[in-house]
This record gives structure tokens, C-alpha cells and sequence, in this order.
């Protein structure tokens, strides 16, 4: 069989191939390096600004996990402890009470705890929550903004591209780094600026 | 008149909003405004347990309020991120071992079952040298986003083992390659144009990954990996259809997604070309004994061709020249259909769609006003500044849409060059770009002495092995000119 190739075309073949994987060593060399020149030694995982989500329902939807790894977060010192909750009442309620049809939460996942009068604590129970924003909508509209939705990084399966953050209309989400996976709302500044948009703008 | 007042009347509506808020804005600041009160309570009340977290180094990260019942989980550690790509390491110097020197299919199995646990069901699919062409290609082409360094190695150690020892990464790490061939039952041969058609997709799909990912419009590959559904034991619906359907399909057209879909394969077969050290179906000297023949359920043996007729030497020259002449055709061809389609994939980009929402709603007054556009609306972002980002994505586009269709009529053009180019082939031989280096057929060769006890005269294996090979009784002269070639 070598005779019919001869030794100088073998060793021609030999060379061009030889020339095509240097070169192809060198390419995925460049490519990553390139990558790994402007590459991060930390991690990331997907997080929601708070000041920016304006409570659509894409986060109860378009998870990939079921129900959503977003879920409502009540930060206490900015709750106001009201008796009459408006992410917690639904506003046809009948009555101040617990009963479902009085609730706003579809899942029941807010939990109301008499402390003292006339003061109300409200609980999110994470497993049930969601992620709908109902009360967060209510509570931000009516209330003192307390209420927020986060991403439980328990819950949450860092998916590369997550599937929420390409449908959120407000570009609320970010990769954030992994030492600092929350966006925690401390301060009630929020609500004050929130509270001179006029209610036509939502 | 009436204009004049009207524009009057806005003005000094403004110009009243304004003061006020400048002048409530040391109120506000001052107290914090909240609509109610914070409570002073009575009874000793306390707020809930607080989010008191450690980071790896013992400062404290986050302090806050949550939920009674919990504290803020942290995502999975960073250590783990290592250890994935530790994990990963040793399973492509395992599977290279396995597959090149040991030639061993059990092996190469368990090793494959090891990685769908793992990298499959454990680590739910994410992130996987597939999809992180699209983190390395934004990261490079985006200077807003810089890929984790494990990411970028998870991206290039399949491809660098790819370039020595061949495509020891689909064999026996990839998950979604185990899933697909674990459901292999009766595969069957597909018609040699068909899998040349077929085998476009993936240079499509990676094309237009990268610019959909450069351009940080989405990550497509992810989007529509047809299996992470199982690997997360939930999805939603139509993805979950999507991959049942690759299984389906799979017991028959073996491992489909990876022959006709996986756009990392294209850069896999692309280094595993050169490979110097792959997996061969035979480890001494092939004696044409066929036995190997069908063995390969995808169809990756190239067969000796030293017996067929050849054609005429001019035939086969003007052929070649005509493609050569061709290929600068085929080039801008494709780079004209891209372009053109360089629209279709702008409006993919949630910038440049909701530009298009917003003139569309401007012109017509009637429509009702979208999630997006209200939501837009409200954030009080100047409008000529969206209009201009998408302008600036639309040109990115453009130009992203003749590369992406200029490089395809490039490979299709080659493509053509390839099949028509004939060359000698005098043994059976893995097809080296393509071969997954699965290692079934080795226990198909009797020269290999691991794999003797198999081929036992009169055995069962034996009569299998024969039955596979024997599916076209060879010309007699084709027959005499394989044994002159090999004298
Ligand atoms: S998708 Fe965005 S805007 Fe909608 S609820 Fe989630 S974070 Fe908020
Ligand atoms: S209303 Fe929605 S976001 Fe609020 S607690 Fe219930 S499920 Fe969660
Ligand atoms: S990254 Fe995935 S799991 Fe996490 S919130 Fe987004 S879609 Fe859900
Ligand atoms: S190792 Fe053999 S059977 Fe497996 S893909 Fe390669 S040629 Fe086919």
C-alpha cells in the first residue's frame, strides 16, 4: 500500500497534519486564555434588586424548579405590624380573620401572630410561598414596602441562564457575587421615594 | 391659544411637583418616611431571629431580618465549584486511560453511569462544558461580564484532552451523552446524505449560540437543553416533551442530540482530529476481518476502500476545482442569508424587542400597552437612549449575521470538498473527529487479546460478532484486491 502513496506524500500529509494541530492547540490556548484573562476567581449567583422589580408574576412562572425559588421576604424592621395587613388581607376581605377566602396570598403562605395590641406579626412560611409578589405589590402600594421577593439559594439551582431573568420586564436581575448572594431591604428609604410616584405610573 | 395654555398648564404642573418634592426631601431623609409608624411595643418583644451569615473567612456577610423559620441559606459553597472541576479532571484522565490504553467498554460504562450521577443528577446539569461556550464567548466579546475562572476551565479540559486522547469526554463524562446512551436499543443506519445534511445543525447551533450569547441577548444552549429536565426530576412541560422525544428517537437514531445537535461537539471534533493518542478498534494490526464492521452504533467506522472502482482521475479533479470555485460562492451566499436574517435574532434580544414594542405602541395608539413597555415607562429612562442600544445591538446583529452565515457557507462548502475528496483507507478505523471513543467496538477485534476470551471458536460471541459484519456479501475481485493491498 505504501507504494502507491510514496514516502514524500506521507510525510507531506504528516506535516500539514502536525501544522493543523499546533495550530489547533494554539487556537483553544488563545481562546482560553483570552477567557480566563478577564475570568473571576468568585463565583456567581442570580439575585433580585428589590428597588427595581415591579411585581409581575414571572417569577412564580418561569422557574425551572417548582414552585419557584423566589420567594417573599419580610423585613421587620420596616413592617409597620398593622392590624389591617394589605399584603395580607385580600381587599374584598369579610372579616380581619385567617380564613382563606379573607387572604390575598393564594397559598396561604403568610402567617399573622397577634404580639400585642394593636400590633400584628406577619410570617412568610417559605414553603409555601410562590413567589407570586401579590403581597409585595399590596404591601409596597398600601404599605410600608416590607414585604420583597428574594431568591432562596437553597431553592435555587444557579441554572447558567436562569429563565426568570430573561423574562423579567424590569431588568431587576443580576449575577451578583457569591459572598453576597442577597439584596437585603434594611431600610425603609424605599418606600418614602416610592411614595410620590403617582399611582397612574404603575 | 389652546396649545399655548395646555403646554403653560404642563410646565407649571411640573414645575409644582417639583417643589414639593424638593421640599419634602429633607423630611424625608430626615425621618424615613414610612406610611405607618414603626410600632413601639409594649411587651418585650423582640424581631425575629436575624440572617446572621459567615463567609468562608468568619466575617459576617448579611445581617437581617428573615423568616422564623430559617436562615438565609447560602448557595452551594465555592469549595464545590473545585471540586466539580477536580471531579471533572479525573474523570477525563480515567475515561482517556479506559478508552486508549485499557480499550476497555466496561470500564468506559461505569465510568459513564458515574458521571450521569453525578454531573447529571447530583449537580442538576449546570454548569456544563456545553453551555459555558456561551459564558466564554459573552465574557470575551462583553466586558460587563467576566466568566468564573471554573467555567472557563470546564470549557477548555474537555477540549485539551480532546486534542491528545479523542473524545474521551462524550464517551464516559458527558451526562447528557450517558442519558442517550443508555436508551440506545436498536440502532439503525441512516442514509450517508442525510447524516452530511444533518450534520450542519450543530455548526448552526454553535454560530448562533455565540452571537446570541456575545451580543448578551440569551443563552440559547441552555434554553433548550432538552434533557435538564430529568437531571432536576422537574420542568416545565414542553422542554420535558422536547427531551422525551431525543430519547424516543435515541433507541433507535443512536445518541441524536450529540450526532446532529451538540454544538460542543463541533469544537470537540475539531481537536480531536489531531488526537495522537486515540482509541483504535484494534490494538495490534487490523486483518480485515470485518468482525468490527457494524459494531458502531453511530456509524463511525470508516470502511477500507482500497477494492472499489475509482474514477477517472480527471472526473475527480474537475469536481474538486468546481467546488473549489464554489466555496467563495457559498461564502458570501451565506453571509447574505445571515444578514438577512439578522433581524429575526435582533428581535430575540429583549432590548431591541422592546424598542420595536415601543414605536409599535407609538404608532398606534389603540394598542394596549405591554408588561414590558409600562414597566419601561415607569423607570424613567430616556427613551432615545433605549432607541440607541438597540440601534448599537441591531449593528452588532448585522455584522454578527454575516460572519455567522459567511462561516457556515465555509463549512458547507468544505463539507462538500471532504466527501468528495477520496482517500485510501485500508483498514477499519475510527472516524477520529467523530468517534465518541465509547469503546464498543474494541471487543469486537479478535487481534485484541484483552478481548480473545470473547471469540472463543464456536462461541456465541463469536457468532454475533460474525452475524453483525456479514451484511454485504464483498465482490470476489473486490475481495482479491483487499488481500493484494494488504500482501
Ligand atoms: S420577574 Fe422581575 S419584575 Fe417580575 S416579579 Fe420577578 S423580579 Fe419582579
Ligand atoms: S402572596 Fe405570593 S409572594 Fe406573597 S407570600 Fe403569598 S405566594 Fe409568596
Ligand atoms: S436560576 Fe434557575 S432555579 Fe434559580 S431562580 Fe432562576 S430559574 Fe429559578
Ligand atoms: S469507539 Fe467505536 S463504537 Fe464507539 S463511537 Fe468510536 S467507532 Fe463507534
Amino acid at each position: 500500500m505504501g507504494d502507491l502513496n510514496g514516502p514524500d506524500k506521507v510525510s507531506r500529509i504528516e506535516f500539514l497534519r502536525q501544522g493543523l494541530s499546533r495550530l489547533a492547540s494554539v487556537a483553544l490556548g488563545l481562546v482560553g486564555g483570552l477567557a480566563a484573562f478577564g475570568s473571576r476567581r468568585e463565583n456567581t449567583v442570580w439575585q433580585i434588586d428589590p428597588a427595581k422589580c415591579v411585581k409581575c408574576e414571572h417569577c412564580s412562572t418561569d422557574c425551572v424548579v417548582a414552585p419557584s425559588a423566589v420567594k417573599c421576604v419580610q423585613s421587620y424592621p420596616i413592617c409597620g405590624y398593622c392590624r389591617y395587613c394589605f399584603g395580607y388581607f385580600h381587599p374584598h376581605y369579610d372579616e380581619l380573620t385567617s380564613a382563606a377566602e379573607n387572604q390575598l396570598c393564594p397559598t396561604d403562605a403568610i402567617e399573622r401572630v397577634f404580639v400585642e395590641d394593636p400590633y400584628w406579626e406577619y410570617n412568610i412560611e417559605m414553603d409555601k410561598c410562590i413567589g407570586c409578589a401579590k403581597c409585595v405589590k399590596a404591601c409596597e402600594d398600601f404599605g410600608n414596602a416590607s414585604f420583597y421577593l428574594q431568591v432562596n439559594h437553597e431553592i435555587c439551582v444557579n441554572c447558567n441562564n436562569c429563565s426568570i431573568a430573561m423574562q423579567c420586564p424590569s431588568d431587576a436581575w443580576d449575577r451578583v457575587p457569591y459572598d453576597e448572594p442577597y439584596r437585603l431591604k434594611h431600610e425603609p428609604r424605599q418606600v418614602a421615594e416610592l411614595s410620590f410616584e403617582s399611582p397612574g405610573k404603575k | 391659544m389652546v396649545i399655548s395654555y395646555k403646554f403653560l398648564d404642563q410646565r407649571f404642573i411640573k414645575l409644582l411637583f417639583g417643589l414639593l418634592i424638593l421640599g419634602l426631601m429633607p423630611v424625608v431623609q430626615a425621618e424615613d418616611v414610612m406610611r405607618f409608624p414603626a410600632p413601639e411595643f409594649d411587651s418585650n418583644y423582640t424581631f425575629p431571629e436575624t440572617w446572621d451569615l459567615m463567609d468562608g473567612r468568619g466575617n459576617t456577610i448579611i445581617q437581617d431580618t428573615t423568616p422564623r423559620d430559617g436562615q438565609a441559606p447560602l448557595p452551594t459553597s465555592q469549595t464545590q465549584q473545585w471540586i466539580d472541576v477536580g471531579v471533572l479532571t479525573l474523570a477525563l484522565s480515567l475515561g482517556a486511560w479506559l478508552a486508549v490504553k485499557r480499550r476497555s467498554r466496561r470500564g468506559l460504562f461505569w465510568l459513564m453511569i458515574f458521571s450521569l450521577g453525578y454531573f447529571g443528577f447530583y449537580k442538576e446539569g449546570c454548569v456544563c462544558p456545553i453551555g459555558s461556550i456561551q459564558n466564554v464567548a459573552l465574557s470575551i466579546f462583553n466586558s460587563s461580564y467576566a466568566a468564573p475562572i471554573t467555567v472557563v476551565i470546564f470549557f477548555v479540559l474537555p477540549l485539551a484532552f480532546a486534542l491528545f486522547f479523542g473524545r474521551v469526554f462524550c464517551a464516559s463524562v458527558c451526562a447528557l451523552g450517558a442519558i442517550q446512551d443508555l436508551v440506545i436499543w436498536k440502532p439503525i443506519q441512516l442514509p450517508r446524505k442525510l447524516t452530511i445534511a444533518l450534520s450542519m445543525i450543530p455548526y448552526v447551533y454553535i454560530g448562533g449560540a455565540i452571537l446570541l450569547a456575545a451580543t448578551n441577548t440569551g443563552f440559547i444552549i441552555c434554553r433548550y437543553d432538552p434533557f435538564i429536565g430529568f437531571f432536576r426530576l422537574n420542568g416545565n412541560a414542553p422542554y420535558l416533551y422536547l427531551g422525551a422525544g431525543f430519547l424516543l428517537a435515541g433507541m433507535f437514531i443512536a445518541r441524536p442530540y450529540c450526532r446532529f445537535f451538540c454544538p460542543y461537539g463541533v469544537l470537540l471534533g475539531l481537536m480531536s482530529r489531531f488526537a495522537r493518542w486515540h482509541l483504535a478498534i484494534t490494538p495490534t494490526e487490523c486483518v480485515d476481518c470485518r468482525l468490527c464492521e457494524a459494531s458502531c452504533p453511530f456509524d463511525y467506522i470508516n470502511k477500507p476502500n482500497t477494492g472499489l472502482e475509482r474514477e477517472e482521475r480527471a472526473t475527480g479533479v474537475r469536481r474538486l476545482a468546481s467546488l473549489f470555485l464554489l466555496l467563495p460562492l457559498l461564502v458570501v451566499l451565506g453571509g447574505w442569508v445571515g444578514h438577512e436574517m439578522a433581524p429575526v435574532m435582533a428581535r430575540y434580544n429583549n432590548t431591541v424587542f422592546l424598542a420595536e414594542q415601543i414605536t409599535a405602541e407609538k404608532a398606534d395608539p389603540t394598542m394596549k400597552a405591554s408588561l414590558e413597555t409600562t414597566t419601561f415607562r415607569s423607570m424613567g429612562i430616556a427613551e432615545e437612549q433605549l432607541m440607541a442600544e438597540a440601534t448599537k445591538i441591531r449593528s452588532q446583529m448585522n455584522m454578527g449575521g454575516w460572519l455567522l452565515g459567511g462561516f457556515l457557507g465555509l463549512v458547507f462548502s468544505l463539507k462538500l470538498i471532504n466527501t468528495s475528496l477520496i482517500r485510501d483507507q485500508k483498514d477499519y478505523e475510527v472516524d477520529k473527529p467523530h468517534c465518541f471513543s465509547c469503546g464498543r467496538c474494541c471487543s469486537y477485534c479478535p487481534s485484541d487479546e484483552m478481548h480473545m476470551p470473547n471469540f472463543k471458536p464456536g462461541s456465541k460471541a463469536l457468532e454475533e460478532a460474525l452475524a453483525l459484519g456479514k451484511p454485504s456479501e464483498p465482490e470476489p475481485e473486490t475481495v482479491s484486491a483487499m488481500q493484494k493491498g494488504k500482501a
